[in-house]
């Protein structure tokens, strides 16, 4: 198939750009929770 | 949670349907042969961005209107995933005019409007992280969203209203546009796909912006009870794997 590097790194790229950012929203998710627990947790010991 | 996993896993599923609709089923077209399947792909990441933008818009008058902090955050989401849809777009692009045009760039309208448009919503959220108090950040951001949404419509109508380098609209572009009936099913799937990916992708960025809002509700109650919210928080050393 002609030119089909081009083709397959656009296909490659939309996926790859989607996924690493949804991990990246993850890995954001888990440290703001693991924040508002230790927040709540100050919160409660004073 | 089983329904978010139900919904992830039909929606990798349409990925992969589209994924081989567009590169199996979809006839060659007749000038450009395989490389012309990156279309599928293009336009729709175009397309969720439109969508994107679009409710980032929405969401900044609203929270102009309402002054509500959720507002704010569907705004901030949009604008983010609308930015990574652009960003797919650009890089898209390019990778179909090389082989097809024998540039990867050209300063035409479509392809200059689509840039500057990708600048101010890169400008929008570096503004949003150099301002502190978050009335004002939200206020601000609001504004510069809808001046930079004005350029939407550019976007969209440049090839339209002039003659450029890009490609003139093939659907909803006048005479002698249009689609092969089978292309225009692959294009739909292929749309399909990438809208529902944007959507979760933005779901889960309002949920992430919406816990940031509790965060900093928190730590702002903790300060004004005179004490420092930052200790017990892991250094950014630590957070990295304790070196």
């Amino acid at each position: 198939m002609k030119n089909f590097e081009f083709l397959f790194t656009a296909w490659m790229v939309v996926w790859a750009v989607f996924f690493a950012y949804e991990l990246s929203i993850a890995r954001r998710i888990t440290q703001t929770r693991e924040e508002i627990e230790r927040l709540k947790q100050q919160l409660q010991q004073r | 949670m089983k329904a978010r996993f139900t919904i992830t896993a039909l929606v990798a599923l349409l990925i992969l349907c589209a994924g081989y609709a567009a590169l199996f089923i979809a006839p060659d077209e007749a000038t450009m042969h395989a490389i012309q399947r990156i279309f599928y792909f293009h336009v729709a990441s175009w397309n969720a961005m439109f969508c994107a933008f679009f409710v980032a818009f929405y969401a900044s008058v609203a929270y102009l209107v309402t002054g509500k902090r959720k507002w704010d955050a569907l705004g901030v989401s949009g604008v983010e995933v609308g930015v990574l849809c652009c960003t797919i777009g650009l890089i898209t692009g390019p990778l179909w005019a090389r082989p097809v045009w024998g540039i990867w760039w050209t300063w035409d309208a479509k392809l200059t409007s689509t840039f500057i448009l990708w600048l101010l919503f890169i400008a929008y959220l570096l503004l949003r992280g150099l301002v502190e108090d978050p009335e004002k950040k939200a206020s601000l951001s609001a504004v510069f969203a809808i001046f930079a949404s004005l350029d939407i419509p550019l976007v969209y109508l440049a090839n339209r209203l002039w003659r450029t380098q890009h490609p003139q609209p093939v659907i909803a572009g006048g005479q002698g546009s249009g689609l092969d009936p089978t292309m225009s099913k692959v294009l739909l799937l292929c749309l399909l796909a990438v809208f529902c990916v944007m959507i979760l992708v933005l779901i889960d960025r309002y949920r992430l912006e919406l816990l940031r809002h509790d965060c900093a509700e928190l730590k702002f109650e903790i300060e004004s009870r005179g004490l420092d919210a930052s200790e017990g928080a892991a250094t950014p050393a630590l957070q990295k794997g304790g070196q």
